[in-house]
């Protein structure tokens, strides 16, 4: 190999990385606040970009029957469990928010549609629909069983991926999409081409992990769900509502996952399914933090891009199984070296 | 007076068994009130049913509403609030972001500022540490800041349980004189203690709690004057 091909090599695997670091920054945010490590955040990237192609062809895509089910089902959740409790003074609360507003969303991309927007308004539009997903998921699924064991919210959400890829199949359709590169610029930096997609992934991962992390240095309700995330019963206390602290954890995780999805899309082809080895590589990345530290987890993620680069290189074949070897030591090296939490002992 | 905040034949069990049983006491506005007992009375699981961590059955009224039934996020909304033996703080944010937290019940934010400030004079050590992470604090700061964030709610009815477990005497003492500081403000309190002595010398009425029932009460100045008290539980002094 010769330093050429490592420098492209070693772009290339950074930008792979800093897509799977969005996803792994999400998948971070979700676990610490929610307990749940949310592996169907590959599928909210691979529908985002499924949803950006679709508007790109002028059709109105799956993902807004998607969410129309989806905020039918929650709602009707939601209202029995009010009823159940006498809580008859959220009703109104509980059919705007799980109703109305992912309603109100759907029918907003579906006007803005007809007016054939730009590019940039395809990708709002693309970020809104796909964003409601993940907390109405969240409110049929997880919110039932939230107090259960994380292995128990994982199993849970392994299921849910095997199902959200049949809704894919259904929703999508089996053909594999490529979006349009969102630049056509290029650079040459050191002898080496690099594309301005490639450029744009990383600045675009920058933004919003810097993004994120000064809503969580600067704001009372950053403050809260990283508050939550270290000391559940201490927020409680605070008066901070962990399902609506989880409610913001997923719609920022979705945001993440979603901005990654429109980022690969133009590099890769996204078929209905694609979403898991995306998922399961930030996954990777996110254990390499310890699945609690956000710089942790963007340094595994890019660490398993620059890895997942040069093994295919050397062998395309056996590039996903290098990959998940890693997972190997460092399981071991994490389950020697971290120290237990409080919480964990007591569970 | 009227009874800000009463319990009437409260009752908590853990699975099947009754930690706590029929138990009633109420708290008067501005009022110190002690619940004394000796270890695994019952003292903890009152608290933690009384801020909703705990289901229980009986009746539970918060100035005149019936809490028994609403979620704890609900009644420190209502400025009911609890500083757990545990203390829970976010161990790794600062001691300025958990006094912050601490008044995100708060709708009305044009006062955190003046709270925050009064805090800071009540417990001028919590200024000094303000960037410093909550789980470096010594034991003694690690309660003034449970009481700090406790504050910033601007709560009308304090719950304390073990406010001084673990300190040094000198530390004691002095969590003591603020939450006798605090009746002044007109936050009334609920203190659960071990240190009994200490706790019916702060307070203005006090209940026993044994095996999880109510076995006396009455005004702290007779409660620590009581011959069976005195050897049972304040040292014999």
């Amino acid at each position: 190999m010769t330093s050429d091909i490592a420098a492209i090599l070693g772009i290339d695997g950074i930008a792979t990385g800093a897509v799977y670091a969005l996803v792994a920054i999400g998948t971070v945010l979700i676990f610490t606040v929610t307990r749940v490590i949310f592996i169907p955040f590959g599928d909210i990237a691979a529908f985002t970009a499924l949803t950006l192609a679709a508007l790109d062809a002028k059709r109105f895509p799956g993902t807004g029957a998607l969410v129309v089910i989806l905020a039918c089902l929650a709602t009707l959740i939601e209202i029995l469990s009010l009823l159940r409790a006498g809580e008859f003074r959220l009703l109104p609360r509980a059919l705007a928010f799980y109703l109305v507003l992912p309603l109100a969303v759907v029918g907003a991309a579906w006007l803005t549609m007809r007016l054939d927007p730009p590019l940039a308004v395809r990708l709002v539009l693309a970020l809104m629909l796909i964003m409601p997903i993940s907390p109405l998921l969240d409110r049929i699924v997880f919110r039932p069983i939230a107090d259960g064991t994380v292995l128990l919210l994982l199993t849970v959400s392994v299921a849910l991926h095997f199902a959200l890829v049949g809704l894919g199949l259904l929703f999508f359709g089996p053909e594999g999409v490529r979006t349009e590169p969102l630049t056509s610029l290029s650079t040459e930096f050191a002898g080496v081409l690099i594309s301005g997609q490639t450029m744009l992934i990383v600045i675009a991962a920058l933004v919003f992990s810097g993004l994120l992390y000064l809503f969580f240095d600067y704001t009372l309700v950053g403050k809260s769900l990283r508050a939550t995330a270290v000391n559940r019963t201490g927020s409680r206390l605070m008066g901070i509502r962990p399902a609506r602290a989880g409610t913001i954890a997923y719609l920022l995780g979705s945001l993440m996952a979603g901005v990654s999805g429109i980022l690969i899309a133009p590099v890769n082809t996204v078929f209905y399914d694609s979403g898991f080895l995306i998922g399961l590589k930030a996954f990777v990345g996110a254990i390499v933090g310890g699945m609690t530290s956000y710089p942790g987890a963007v340094i595994g993620a890019v660490g398993v891009g620059i890895l997942e680069s040069f093994a295919s290189f050397e062998s395309s074949a056996l590039k996903d199984v290098i990959v998940f070897s890693l997972l190997i030591p460092i399981l071991i090296w994490r389950s020697l070296a971290s120290l237990h939490s409080e919480e964990e002992i007591e569970e | 007076m009227t009874a800000m905040f009463s319990m009437t034949d409260v009752t908590v069990c853990y699975d099947n068994v009754e930690a706590v049983r029929n138990v009633s006491l109420s708290v008067e506005e501005g009022q110190i009130v002690t619940v004394i007992g000796p270890n695994g009375a019952g003292k903890t699981t009152l608290l933690m049913a009384a801020i909703g961590l705990l289901a229980s059955r009986g009746r539970m009224i918060f100035q005149g509403n019936d809490i028994g039934k609403i979620p704890v996020e609900d009644r420190v909304e209502r400025r009911l609030c609890l500083v757990p033996e545990k203390r829970e703080l976010f161990s790794d944010m600062s001691v300025a972001d958990n006094l912050l937290l601490g008044s995100y019940s708060l709708r009305d934010r044009s006062g955190v500022a003046k709270t925050l400030d009064e805090v800071y004079d009540r417990f001028p050590r919590l200024k000094e540490r303000q960037r410093q992470a909550a789980g470096t604090l010594s034991g003694g700061e690690r309660q003034m800041l449970a009481l700090g964030r406790a504050l910033m709610a601007k709560p009308k009815l304090l719950m304390l349980d073990e406010p001084s477990l673990g300190l040094a005497p000198l530390i004691v003492r002095e969590i003591f004189r603020t939450i006798a500081s605090l009746r002044d403000l007109g936050v009334s309190i609920l203190l659960v203690e071990q240190n009994a002595r200490a706790a019916l010398e702060t307070a203005d009425y006090g209940y026993v709690l044994e095996t999880g029932e109510v076995v006396q009460s009455g005004p702290a100045k007779d409660l620590i004057h009581d011959p069976r008290l005195i050897s049972a539980y304040l040292g014999g002094h």
